[in-house]
């Protein structure tokens, strides 16, 4: 298409098929992008000023409702930020129901993701209840997948969204084994579905599109990470998550509506499935790994589209685990230790579904809350989010407007944005020359 | 003859996690049901695909924050039939109605590095305080089986049937013994409206009220059985102001246990 030297802008004022708020405003000049804004205007809703003051057992109960989509990354992240203040150590079947309960997650939100929301770009519709029409099995199954997480979510946590059964110290009530067992027959049904969610997704069109990304996500020496590990990333960096600060660094830029992290002195950097893969490949089942080497997925993966082939094996590995822990679980005597306040500051970090979600709490002697600090995944992906744009939309400058309007937007929900964990998220005027 | 057209459902976003339109989502066996039965003619969060107002249901989730959104619930109000605000957010403000409590500059300057760069009113209000409402669902979240008989209702031109007792009828009909009455653990169910289902009670947790306030609580007394059960001024205070500070019950109630 002969453009010319003519200036083209690409606006999209309300993301779809994105959880919360968010626009993008491309300017292309020439066939080069001369201007990129993921524009988040989700309104700021103030959570770290409003937990100070609260008791240090409330954190999970507020933060969960930072995000509907993925409340136990909150939850979790806070509770071991608490428990790394009084120096508790959780372990046996606490431990392991901890896991179960994010494997729920992972399952429910990443299905969501890839079946309804980002499987449509791939496929050309506008939405999952359009696609159904032309793949039902897909889709339904889909729905069956995601349901089985939100139904281990439920067993373990009380319930789907915003779960009441998780406390600093462990859980409210222990379920048992009985109730865990009978959800084998499903969770056997969920790892053939995910086998074959993975297959269907390997098989997409990818864009011939690659980046050299700096990958963060948590490790650990005997599993792949969920509640704990080291912070990591194919650049070198092995840190504890107590030095998040001294490594990453939070930018409040104008043209943006989100406080933006980076690596300091290196610049953005990925989290989210796609960089768990690469950096934990190692941790995953051998059926998880198989499958990725045989539909050509092996780190290093450095096509962010193929992140939702990365989402389909991760969920197949939450389905592999569900069902470890479910066969290995022992009830145990108590369902949380008893934990008394003391003075002093903890950090917090679990992978949630979209990336690490970290907290650093400080708390007073009575254990009221004096100081927060969040940073949820989606604001530290959203330099690489643009950055991404920055380098993709040149190839596909000829592609008319409508089209690769959806191709930008497809390259956004590559990192399963979820905006409304809002936080850090701010309003903006909307700038449009 | 031509069927009849399908009634158009939107859903609207302000302030919120996103939890209560999720639930919609969570409906997995009765999502594409819902989706033949009407033509979802607006859903962000699911679709990109927009068919024109106006609707003849708009679900509302999210409270107004900001200046922007003040003006849009108007437009939503003019483009929809029916307005049905889902969440506590929608109904009472949510979770940060608390700034309506302090003061939002300094919260502001507390969260961002430039305050100056945002733009934000100092309270969070529900829906019902700028445009009228025809219905209130409750819950942080709310119950998706009762999201289904609000859509159900509204589609056919009936009153939706949801229960406004309190959660302790909830407790005697499942047979949860009282957390209050055995373990001696304060729980907001006796003033707490009824739709969780009395998750809390069940894992033997007291009720932290994320379904608001019943018609008429009797907080002044619950509030004194809180301080027999030990909790102090602040406690107290804190249970009344969590997700449902914007109810005037709580806002009054959680009042009385300011320090001094």
């Amino acid at each position: 298409m002969s453009q010319g030297k003519k200036t083209r802008t690409i606006a999209v004022d309300y993301m779809a098929r994105v959880e919360g708020e968010g626009a993008l405003f491309l300017k292309i000049k020439d066939g080069k992008v001369s201007n990129v804004q993921l524009k988040i205007f989700e309104p700021p809703r103030f959570f770290e000023a409003f937990l100070r003051g609260r008791a240090w057992t409330e954190a999970p109960d507020i933060t969960a409702r930072i995000c509907g989509i993925c409340p136990i990354a909150y939850q979790s992240s806070s509770i071991s930020a608490m428990e790394s203040i009084v120096g508790a150590r959780i372990d046996g079947p606490i431990r392991e129901l901890r896991r179960l309960v994010y494997c729920g997650e992972w399952i429910e939100s990443h299905v969501l993701h890839i079946a309804m929301l980002h499987a449509p770009d791939f496929l050309g519709y506008d939405d999952a209840i359009q696609m159904a029409k032309d793949h039902p099995e897909v889709v339904k199954n889909a729905l069956r997948l995601k349901k089985i997480g939100n139904a281990l979510m439920t067993l373990t946590g009380g319930r789907e969204i915003h779960p009441i059964n998780l406390r600093v110290g462990g859980f409210y009530k222990a379920p048992r084994k009985k109730a865990l067992l009978a959800m084998r027959e499903d969770l056997l049904w969920a790892r053939d579905a995910a086998i074959e969610l993975t297959k269907l997704t390997a098989s997409f069109d990818f864009p011939d599109f690659e980046r050299d990304y700096e990958f963060v996500a948590m490790r650990h020496p005997n599993e792949y990470p969920l509640w704990e590990g080291r912070i990591v990333s194919n650049r070198g960096l092995d840190i504890p998550i107590d030095a998040f600060f001294d490594t990453f660094e939070e930018e409040h830029v104008r043209h943006s509506t989100s406080l933006q992290s980076f690596v300091k002195v290196r610049g953005s950097y990925h989290v989210g499935p796609l960089a768990r893969f690469n950096l934990n490949f190692d941790k995953l089942t051998p059926l998880c790994q198989e499958l990725a080497r045989e539909h050509g997925v092996s780190p290093p993966c450095t096509n962010p589209f193929k992140s939702i082939v990365a989402r389909s094996i991760e969920t197949l590995y939450a389905c592999e685990e569900s069902l470890r822990i479910i066969d290995a679980y022992e009830e145990p005597d108590r369902s949380f230790l008893e934990l008394a306040p003391r003075a002093g500051t903890g950090h917090g970090c679990s992978e949630a579904p979209r990336g690490i979600c970290y907290h650093r709490y400080s708390i007073d002697a009575a254990g009221i809350i004096t100081d927060a600090r969040i940073a949820p995944p989606t604001s530290q992906n959203q330099r690489s989010i643009e950055e991404d744009l920055a380098a993709f939309v040149p190839r596909y400058a000829d592609l008319p407007d409508d089209k690769l309007t959806w191709r930008c937007e497809q390259a956004v929900r590559n990192y399963d944005p979820c905006i409304s964990c809002s936080c850090h998220f701010l309003k903006l005027r909307v700038d449009r020359e | 003859m031509a069927p009849a057209p399908k009634p158009k459902l939107a859903v609207w976003k302000f302030a919120s996690c996103d939890g209560c339109q999720l639930s919609l989502l969570d409906c997995e066996d009765e999502l594409l049901a819902v989706a033949d039965a009407v033509e979802i003619a607006y859903f962000p969060e699911a679709t990109r695909a927009v068919v024109k107002g106006p609707d003849d249901l708009s679900l509302v989730e999210g409270s107004i924050t900001t200046q922007h959104d003040a003006a849009r619930i108007h437009q939503v109000r003019k483009s929809s039939k029916r307005l049905v605000t889902i969440g506590a957010c929608a109904t009472a403000g949510g979770i940060q109605a608390l700034r309506n409590f302090a003061d939002v500059s300094e919260y502001t300057k507390y969260v961002y590095a430039n305050p100056s760069y945002i733009s934000t009113l100092a309270t969070s209000t529900p829906i019902s305080r700028h445009v009228y409402v025809d219905f209130e669902l409750q819950g942080c979240p709310i119950n998706k089986t009762q999201l289904l008989e609000v859509i159900s209702a509204f589609v056919h031109g009936r009153k939706p049937n949801i229960a406004s007792h309190s959660v302790c009828i909830e407790c005697k009909r499942s047979g949860t013994p009282c957390v209050m009455v055995t373990q001696g653990t304060p729980c907001m169910g006796p003033i707490t409206h009824a739709g969780c289902g009395s998750i809390c009670p069940s894992y033997g947790r007291g009720c932290y009220s994320c379904f608001g306030p019943m018609e008429t609580p009797n907080t002044a007394s619950l509030a004194k059985w809180f301080e027999k059960l030990g909790d102090d001024r602040a406690a107290v205070l804190r249970k009344f102001r969590t997700f449902y500070s914007g109810k005037e019950a709580y806002r009054k109630e959680s009042g009385r246990h300011e320090p001094g």
